[in-house]
């Protein structure tokens, strides 16, 4: 599904080097956690696999299903599968939930070469999204992430990620800012995506998230390299001991 | 003739002094009317049209762009009205009445008067009631009109129009759309009086079309809201048009009424749209909005006095620009706050989104306070697309485009919705997109 080959990259404003020659397989139905402390680049890549502008790509590559993804806009990506749940969900006054919705379902519907939904199976769709995650109407009539409080805002970008149904979900720190009971919804809505076709990329600081989201894989990024892959153990190992050990190891 | 040193006169001012000598037989009016309609062309041959040395004018020199002046409109051939009708799309299926005013006269064989009559408006022909005892009464403004240019101008070149009076305590059922039609080519001057009696509700519709080639359009509309009415007039310029379209909203404010208008601004090569709003009796409101748009080398302007001669009353000012290309536009807002003018409330706010390097905005609110105990604020802000709102909208699959004109129409909106007024959102806002996908 996505294979990360020696990816190199950089601010394109400063040129600091963030990601130092990351390689990264994720195969269909595979979930892999990465894990790394502050800085270590975790969230540059998922900026980079949606295609931020404000990296700059200097080596290696990224394919997507076979795929050049670095030839491709953002908004290609996200028609060809991919998702990122944003860490900070940005607001968007005077765009309604409903009608932003509703837009990005048939822009990739029709990138695909799919007709545009009907407004009753759009609604139907979206009230069914909105039931398992807690998502209330009133909600979906505000602007986007307008007033929405913390929990609200990651649970309108699983309510996305369900509508959207991607191959490839990358989701960036999704439990910060979540207390435990709305850390168990938005995890349960994760858990139902998980299927045989789709694959994840869970980006986190904490263990915590693991316990709901078990991974196949857990990676962990240091100074822009993975520095160790493991099982779900390796999260354990890192609770209890820090990242200290890795650190040291990379350097 | 005059004190002052004379002018040279551009070529668009030739023209017009040369159109009054053509036209001055033809133009309705009393003796009285006539002395008015000639001293407001003293003060074009004089002074010039307005200028960018003239403050009010500063940002949009109509005597630099008024290269030339076309003739007055030909009376029009009621065929060629009812086609331009027909093609006419203002709010689509919108359920309302019709008052027609066709190459700058009142048509009346085109308009709902007798459904208008039944709802309690009656509508009169301006032309005729130039004519009559007190004519040029209809042609006084309060006192920040007066002196404008773009008054003078159509005092001196006034065709006609309509005067509509809304009889007292009638809260009219349905919005009426006054249709400026230009039938054929040539310059339409029309002032309509719009007589709101007390406690009577009016939605007004003042729209434009057909296709005045070089003429350009010069419409004033001269509210009287009496004591406890309630108005909304929506106004909507779009299209291309070469010539200026020049609009003028005076409006005299009595007790306790509710005065709402939006100034939508979408196309032509040079607009000014401006009003000057009086308010004479106490706890009244206006809350007056605009929505510009403007692109290539076009220019879009509003304009605005809000005077508070009198205390407790509140007045809101909120307009948005969107420029693309190398346009500009124009925001000028100034609220007066008479010495005894106490507990006034008003609130300006001005925002522009820039879609290109070398559009540009020019905006001037201004505040002249003379009385203690009031609250008056103003705002005005410049800005780009926000890049992380775009890439956020571009990383769930929406194209660039698509979410720029998302984008786009949700800061027009803003404006549109807090004016609040069902019946014309949906059709602006699809004059938005329109105008986005041109």
């Amino acid at each position: 599904m996505l294979e990360i080959k020696n990816l190199h990259a950089r601010i394109a404003e400063d040129e600091t080097e963030i990601l130092r020659g990351i390689d990264l397989t994720v195969k269909p139905g595979e979930v892999h956690a990465i894990m790394g402390p502050n800085g270590s680049g975790k969230s540059t890549l998922s900026y980079i696999l949606a295609g931020k502008e404000d990296y700059e790509v200097t080596e290696g590559e990224i394919l997507f299903n076979g795929e050049n993804m670095l030839d491709m806009e953002p908004d290609e990506r996200a028609a060809a599968g991919l998702f990122l749940a944003f860490q900070y969900p940005i607001e968007i006054p005077g765009v309604a939930t409903m009608e932003f919705l509703k837009t990005a379902m048939n822009a990739q519907r029709k990138a695909r070469g799919e007709d545009a939904l009907s407004i009753p199976d759009f609604m139907k769709r979206v009230k069914e999204a909105a039931a398992h995650l807690n998502v209330s109407m009133d909600m979906l009539k505000r602007p986007l992430n307008v007033g929405f409080s913390g929990g609200e805002k990651k649970r309108a970008e699983i309510l996305q990620m369900s509508l959207l149904e991607p191959k490839l979900c990358v989701l960036d720190e999704t439990d910060s800012g979540l207390d435990i009971d709305a850390l168990r919804v938005v995890s349960d809505g994760v858990n139902k995506l998980r299927s045989p076709n789709r694959a994840m990329i869970v980006i986190t600081h904490y263990q915590r998230l693991l316990d709901h989201i078990v991974p196949d894989v857990v990676h962990v990024l240091s100074k822009g390299k993975i520095v160790k892959t493991g099982d779900k153990d390796l999260a354990l190992e890192l609770e209890k001991n820090g990242y200290a050990d890795f650190i040291d190891a990379a350097a | 003739m005059n004190a002052n040193t004379p002018i040279k006169h551009t070529q668009g001012e030739t023209d017009l002094i040369a159109r009054f000598e053509t036209a001055r037989e033809s133009l309705a009016g009393s003796v009285s009317v006539g002395a008015l309609r000639a001293a407001s062309l003293a003060q074009i041959q004089d002074k010039g049209l307005p200028h960018r040395r003239v403050e009010e004018y500063k940002y949009s020199d109509l005597r630099a762009f008024m290269k030339s002046a076309a003739p007055l409109a030909a009376p029009a051939e009621a065929a060629a009205v009812r086609q331009a009708l027909n093609v006419q799309d203002s709010y689509g299926e919108l359920d309302r009445y019709r008052i027609v005013i066709a190459n700058g006269n009142f048509a009346p064989e085109v308009s709902d008067l007798a459904d208008l009559q039944a709802e309690g408006v009656s509508v009169a022909d301006f032309a005729k009631a130039l004519t009559e005892d007190g004519g040029s009464q209809l042609l006084g403004a309060p006192k920040t009109a007066p002196g404008d240019g773009i008054v003078a101008l159509n005092t001196a070149f006034v065709q006609g129009g309509v005067v509509i009076t809304v009889a007292d305590g009638a809260e009219v059922s349905k919005p009426i759309e006054l249709v400026h039609v230009a039938a054929s080519h040539g310059a339409c001057v029309t002032r309509s009086r719009i007589r709101v009696g007390a406690g009577a509700k009016l939605r007004l519709l003042e729209t434009f079309t057909g296709d005045a080639g070089a003429g350009e359009i010069n419409a004033v509309f001269d509210y009287q809201v009496g004591d406890k009415a309630n108005v909304a007039a929506t106004r909507l310029i779009a299209g291309d048009a070469p010539a200026p379209r020049l609009c003028t909203t005076i409006a005299t404010l009595g007790e306790g009424c509710l005065f709402k208008s939006l100034g939508f601004v979408a196309g032509p090569d040079f607009v000014r749209n401006q009003q000057f709003i009086h308010f004479v009796g106490e706890n009244s409101e206006a809350k007056i909005y605009g929505v510009s748009m403007a692109r290539a080398s076009h220019l879009a302007d509003q304009t605005l006095i809000v005077d508070h001669a009198v205390p407790h009353c509140n007045s809101r000012e909120f307009f948005k620009t969107v420029l693309d290309g190398q346009a500009r536009g124009v925001y000028q807002g100034r609220i007066n706050v008479a010495p005894h003018a106490q507990k006034t409330d008003g609130e300006m706010m001005t925002q522009a989104l820039l879609l290109s390097e070398e559009a540009e905005m020019a905006n001037k609110p201004e505040l002249e306070i003379f009385a203690d105990d009031v609250i008056c604020a103003h705002g005005a802000t410049s800005g780009q697309i926000d890049e992380d709102l775009l890439f956020y909208l571009r990383a769930r699959g929406i194209p660039e485009d698509e979410a720029k004109t998302l984008l786009v129409l949700a800061f027009l909106a803003e404006a549109i919705e807090e004016y609040d007024e069902d019946d014309v959102t949906a059709g602006l806002e699809t004059r938005v997109r329109d105008w986005l996908a041109a």
